[in-house]
């Protein structure tokens, strides 16, 4: 052997030689031809020693020295690129590892863009698009036996991984395609791919083989952020192939347990991500949550607990993934442990962020769907006492989604934990969310449901269902009425029947006394209903038969209590308790505000009576009074949007009438609003100063600033809207005075309804008291609660600011701070219109009670813009 | 159907003057052609009623029945006669030609239920009677003019249908054999085969009472209302027996009377809720709903020409003009108006 050693290092010695010195076409050609004997694949190739310590010793010093001589000379010295080709295909054919490296090490080395940096950057294109990345890696893992020198796989991962950056950072703007992330990393999954495949393969031949630097690749792009690209390649083929194969699905584990502990975070975010529901991630991964800690830890507490960004499927799919192997699910019992107590404890209701409690409530319904009774049963004290204290919580929450979010759980819980009591069921409305967390807690059917909705699927897996569905779809039935028999009959036109109601047997009430007397004493249901549907209009229409009685009558609605089963109850008592104290403000406000600090109320009628008071008050401002149809949504927190919708007759009707109409007049034919007296004026007072008064003594039953915080809330926003409605009266500074001092004393209350209805509050003092009164009558007021909002509400101010200082510098061109005090004359509709869109959107979400509760229909827009004005120079 | 649907209609006008509640109402004589045709009316007060289209005017009053509830009117063929049934348990044969208005005859009945009886034209000058009978589950057949008994239709011992609450002879087209149609107490409605005496169908159309129905031979259905919330849709098939097609549920409970127009068109009901209701006759589709009354409705009824009367315990009568009838298709009902000549001039 000795001597054929020396042979080779003889040969390639004097080929070196030969290449750095000689500027001979022929030769060089000639020396390189000579040389290409020694790569496997070659014509009459050189013997497999030889080979071998030509690969193993030379073949990076002959690559080092031809990229040195790398030059356009050089490479012209003979026609038609001749030398070129014979130069990459060493790179090309020889060992890929080697080539790989030296490559890159003389991008690195390149100073700048130069001649040579751009054949050696394309010629690295030429590589990895001749699948040579799969070779490099191959390579890696059969080295198992050898002992791979762990320093040069350190730097071949660090390298492989990090080409795009290298080439970014060398190249610059010459940078080519195939170097750019989102096409390197997407092909390194294919690559990788392939070499899974190789590894495969040569398993089955009996060969040893490791996976761990296709693990470390993994977890290095990962880690970098890459997990898309990847696994987008990496999971689909895998989940195929995993399907049939046990050697495969080996590898799969094998290839996710190598990866590095801090890669394990990234790639299993990943996953979960790509894979198409619980039955591919487990084939993918395994057990590898019992193997590996940091795995578990990544599984069962930070994608559950901290990361709830994630969607409702890839919670279900980590779930299921737990739930599908015995081993696994002791996993499952205690995250559902873990999941509960969270969801349990007091502090996170109110701390948590509310898309973090809907993520942990989704996780909690789920698991409940995947646990089966037995291991439910085990641990049912434990996690009935969580649940418990996380209903209480939610329940006295005041937040609705928060409230509904307990509800649902509660329901479903405890029908799961004590199937065999009897169910629990809440009032709550319906909506997008509800719906979604009660399909969650359906059990789900045992095949692999979200497979078939995923994308990622097989063709076979695709066609099958769709084709079985067409096959075995039952023929609609025809609708009835369609046959053949047509004759004439079908020009009979129904009239209108929606008058047909069921028939009330009693008659309304006529006189206001009669409606009092039949719904204190009365017996007679249909009765009682009767006078309650007609109380309303009898009030309005006999004002002065109602103020003889409207105390009392006021007191009978507010103690009516819904005994029988009434279609719109609430809204009735409500629409004819405004009524009456429209009627006869003055007794009237003051025995419902007294009766608001009374003892026996509930906290449900201490609200009504705030709501009531509010749309009296509303109504009474009103110019003009009496609208067509009386309001009947409670001006709760969340008013439904766009509940008033306009009749389509009056649009069309309208529309003909400006059709045939011809108007001789110039401007706009936009009409002014109906002037009148704001009759709430003279009665605010007994509106306001009651309620505010009595806010900080507790009764037996009734601690607003203990725990009835909900009330607490409405209050503000009550006084709020009090103080809004106030406007341009007297009063109105007085009112103000007092209402700021009650904000300050709530400022720092711990709920954030309450918190709001106090901003709500604040800016409806400002926009109701005239500034100038504001300045001079209430300047210490005014600075606490600068210095309050300044202090604590950085956020909302630094909107203000950003909002108003957009609208000042897009429209009016008075960008600067120190603009005029007041707006004294209102901008004119058109100047307001195009950028008010957006504005009022903001301003309406924001200070959203006040806004929405504005009783002047479509409240001029100067007003909010007003507010912000104030509150920029005051702030 | 984009546009929004046709206000409901009012009636066509309104009759006033029983003093007191209108609980039979029969539409006299005005065949196509013949001009308007007069309107009958019983009331609780045992006064008939004949009303003039035109003039919109009682023309003349009947009291034949000693100051109780006149329950059913009917008009022989032979058009110059009425009968009159009333709850003082008499039926009476008035003769009302060239203005006479008196009672020509009169027979006492035996039960002192709410049925109504039924006439059958038997040929020239003859007619066939049933009424209910002595039992309280009869139903007894007359041959008139001579009153002579044909027989009395008893039900089987174990059959238990309770009293019979309304009755309709009629008579196939194919066969002169007579047959009666009797709705009971029990909800069910029976076809009686008059000459052999017995039932040949009997289905259970309802669970109270049948209070009144109408049969369309030609199409061999027939439709009941009762007490409770629904219609019952049946049929006879070639076999001659009864079968529920269809029932169809209505907003308030109980129904007193039904008819179908004589062009089978449509159909109307009276309603316990003073409601009028009326439906598409061969689709049962709702077509509308008339609410004028104020109360109960006891009675509707169809004349030729497509007019619509409803009779009321509010002591009105509303007439009615609805999906007025094209006249190739009339084809009048057997049994329900017959050509006659007597008209206004008669009783002028």
């Amino acid at each position: 052997m000795d001597p054929a050693l020396s042979a080779v290092r003889l040969t390639v010695r004097e080929a070196i030689h030969t290449l750095s010195s000689c500027e001979d076409g022929g030769r060089v050609l000639s020396t390189l031809g000579s040389l290409r004997r020694y790569l496997s694949g070659a014509e009459n190739p050189a013997l497999p020693g030889e080979q071998e310590e030509f690969a193993r010793v030379h073949f990076s010093a002959l690559l080092r020295c031809l990229v040195g001589r790398l030059s356009p000379g050089w490479l012209g010295l003979l026609p038609d690129g001749q030398v070129e080709e014979l130069w990459a295909s060493f790179f090309l054919e020889g060992p890929a590892d080697q080539a790989f490296l030296v490559l890159m090490e003389s991008v690195e080395g390149a100073a700048g863009p130069s001649f040579r940096l751009m054949k050696v950057a394309q010629l690295l294109a030429r590589f990895l698009s001749a699948g040579r990345m799969a070779a490099v890696m191959e390579g890696q893992c059969r080295q198992v036996t050898e002992l791979a020198s762990p320093l040069l796989q350190e730097t071949l991962l660090a390298e492989v991984v990090g080409l795009p950056d290298r080439l970014g950072n060398r190249l610059q703007r010459e940078n080519l395609d195939a170097f750019l992330p989102q096409n390197y990393f997407p092909l390194l999954g294919e690559e990788m791919m392939r070499a899974l495949q190789a590894v495969v393969d040569s398993l089955r031949g009996g060969w040893d083989c490791s996976v761990s630097f296709l693990s470390q690749v993994l977890g290095k792009a990962c880690v970098r952020g890459r997990q898309k690209e990847m696994l987008g390649v990496l999971v689909p083929r895998l989940t195929t192939l995993t399907q049939g194969s046990c050697l495969w699905q080996r590898v799969c584990w094998r290839l996710v347990e190598r990866v590095p502990d801090r890669a394990v975070e990234a790639l299993l975010t990943g996953l979960v991500e790509v894979a198409a529901g619980p039955e591919v991630l487990s084939r993918l991964l395994g057990n590898l949550v019992m193997k590996n800690k940091k795995a578990q830890f990544v599984v069962t507490r930070k994608l559950l607990f901290l990361q709830y960004q994630y969607s409702t499927p890839m919670l279900q799919s980590l779930l299921g993934y737990l739930a599908t192997d015995s081993q696994r699910r002791p996993l499952l019992v205690q995250a559902l442990k873990g999941l509960l107590e969270t969801w349990g404890s007091c502090s996170a209701v109110r701390h948590a962020p509310l898309a973090q409690q809907c993520y942990i409530s989704k996780a909690v319904l789920i698991c409940l769907a995947l646990l089966g009774e037995a291991e439910l049963q085990d641990s049912r004290d434990e996690l009935l006492t969580s649940l418990m204290a996380g209903v209480k919580s939610r329940l006295d929450s005041s937040l609705p989604v928060v409230r509904r979010l307990g509800m649902i759980v509660a329901e479903v819980a405890s029908a799961r934990l004590h199937p065999e009591g009897p169910p629990l069921k809440f009032q709550y409305e319906e909506d997008e969310l509800s719906r979604e967390m009660l399909a969650l807690a359906a059990p789900r059917p045992a095949a692999d449901s979200p497979l078939e909705a995923s994308p990622v699927i097989t063709p076979e897996a695709a066609e099958t269902p769709g084709r079985g569905s067409v096959d075995g779809g039952v023929p609609q039935a025809l609708p009835e009425g369609s046959g053949s028999d047509l004759d004439s009959d079908d020009e009979l036109v129904p009239y209108d029947m929606s008058g047909d109601q069921e028939l009330k047997r009693s008659k309304a009430p006529t006189y206001v006394r009669d409606c009092v007397e039949a719904l204190t004493s009365s017996e007679d249901w249909e009765r009682w209903e009767a006078a309650l549907r007609a109380l309303e209009a009898l009030v309005i229409r006999n004002p002065a038969a109602a103020r003889e009685v409207s105390v009392e009558l006021a007191k009978v609605l507010l103690h009516l209590e819904e005994k029988t089963s009434v279609e719109g109850f609430e809204g009735l008592r409500q629409r004819a308790l405004v009524a009456v104290v429209v009627t006869d403000p003055a007794p009237v406000a003051e025995y419902l505000t007294s009766q608001f600090y009374a003892l026996n109320f509930s906290l449900r009628q201490r609200m009504d009576i705030l709501d009531v008071l509010t749309l009296a008050a509303q109504e009474l401002s009103r110019p003009g009074r009496r609208p067509k149809a009386p309001q009947c949504d409670p001006p709760g927190p969340a008013p439904p949007p766009g509940s008033a919708v306009a009749p389509a007759w009056r649009a069309v009707v309208e529309e003909r009438i400006r059709n045939k109409t011809r108007r001789f007049s110039q401007g706009s034919a936009r009409r002014g609003r109906d002037a009148g007296a704001n009759q709430f004026s003279s009665v605010a007072g007994y509106f306001f100063f009651p309620l505010i008064q009595h806010f900080d003594r507790p009764l037996v039953t009734f601690d607003l600033l203990g725990e009835d915080q909900l009330v607490l809330g409405r209050l503000a926003h009550t006084l709020g809207a009090l103080m809004y409605l106030a406007v341009n009266t007297t009063v109105a500074v007085t009112m103000g005075k007092a209402l700021l001092e009650f904000v300050w004393t709530l400022r720092f209350h711990s709920d954030a309804y309450v918190r709001r209805g106090l901003l709500s509050a604040v800016s409806s003092v400002l926009l109701s008291v005239p500034a100038e009164r504001l300045l001079a009558d209430l300047p210490d007021e005014l600075l606490e609660t600068r210095s309050w909002l300044a202090g604590e509400c950085q956020a909302p101010a630094a909107w203000a600011r950003r909002v108003v200082g957009g609208w000042c510098s897009g429209h009016r061109g008075t960008g600067q701070r120190r603009g005029p005090r007041t707006v004294t004359s209102p901008p004119s509709v058109h100047e307001m219109v195009p950028g008010g869109g957006v504005g009022t959107q903001l301003l309406s979400s924001h200070f959203g009670e006040v806004l929405q509760e504005d009783p002047r229909e479509g409240a001029p827009m100067w007003e909010t813009v007003c507010l912000f004005w104030k509150i920029l120079y005051l702030l | 159907m984009a546009a929004s649907p046709l206000p409901p209609p009012d009636p066509r006008f309104v009759l006033r003057g029983t003093q007191s509640a209108v609980h039979a109402l029969h539409f006299f004589g005005g065949a196509e052609g013949q001009g308007q045709p007069l309107l009958l009316s019983g009331s609780l007060s045992g006064l008939v009623h004949i009303w003039s289209l035109q003039t919109r005017r009682a023309v003349a009053t009947l009291d034949g029945h000693r100051g109780q509830c006149v329950t059913w009117l009917h008009s022989l063929p032979q058009g110059h006669q009425l009968l009159s049934q009333g709850r003082d348990l008499k039926l009476c044969l008035w003769d009302l030609a060239e203005g006479r208005n008196a009672v020509v005859d009169s027979m006492r009945l035996e039960s002192m239920g709410f049925c109504r009886s039924t006439v059958l034209a038997r040929g020239q000058g003859h007619w066939m009677l049933a009424m209910p009978g002595r039992g309280s589950d009869e139903v007894q057949i007359l041959e008139m003019p001579s009153k002579t008994s044909v027989c009395t239709l008893k039900p089987e011992a174990d059959a238990k249908p309770g009293m019979p609450m309304c009755l309709e002879l009629w008579q196939a087209e194919s066969s002169p054999r007579p047959l009666l149609l009797a709705g009971y107490e029990d909800g069910s409605v029976a076809l009686w085969d008059v000459s052999e005496r017995k039932v040949c169908s009997r289905v259970a159309c309802h669970t109270e009472p049948v209070m009144g129905f109408d049969f369309d031979s030609q199409k061999a259905r027939g439709v009941s209302g009762s007490a409770e919330k629904a219609l019952a849709v049946w049929s006879l098939d070639e076999q001659q027996a009864l079968q529920v097609c269809k029932t169809h549920e209505l907003t308030n409970p109980g129904i007193a009377d039904v008819k179908i127009r004589p062009d089978r068109k449509i159909l109307a009901t009276a309603g316990w809720d003073h409601r009028v209701r009326v439906f598409h006759w061969r689709t049962m589709k709702p077509l509308a709903v008339l609410s004028f009354h104020s109360a109960t409705v006891h009675c509707v009824a169809f004349a030729a020409n497509g007019l619509l009367a409803a009779g009321s315990g509010d002591q009105r009568i509303s007439i009615w003009s609805l999906y007025p009838i094209s006249s190739d298709s009339s084809t009048p009902l057997s049994g329900h108006v017959e050509d006659t000549e007597v008209g206004a001039h008669a009783l002028a």
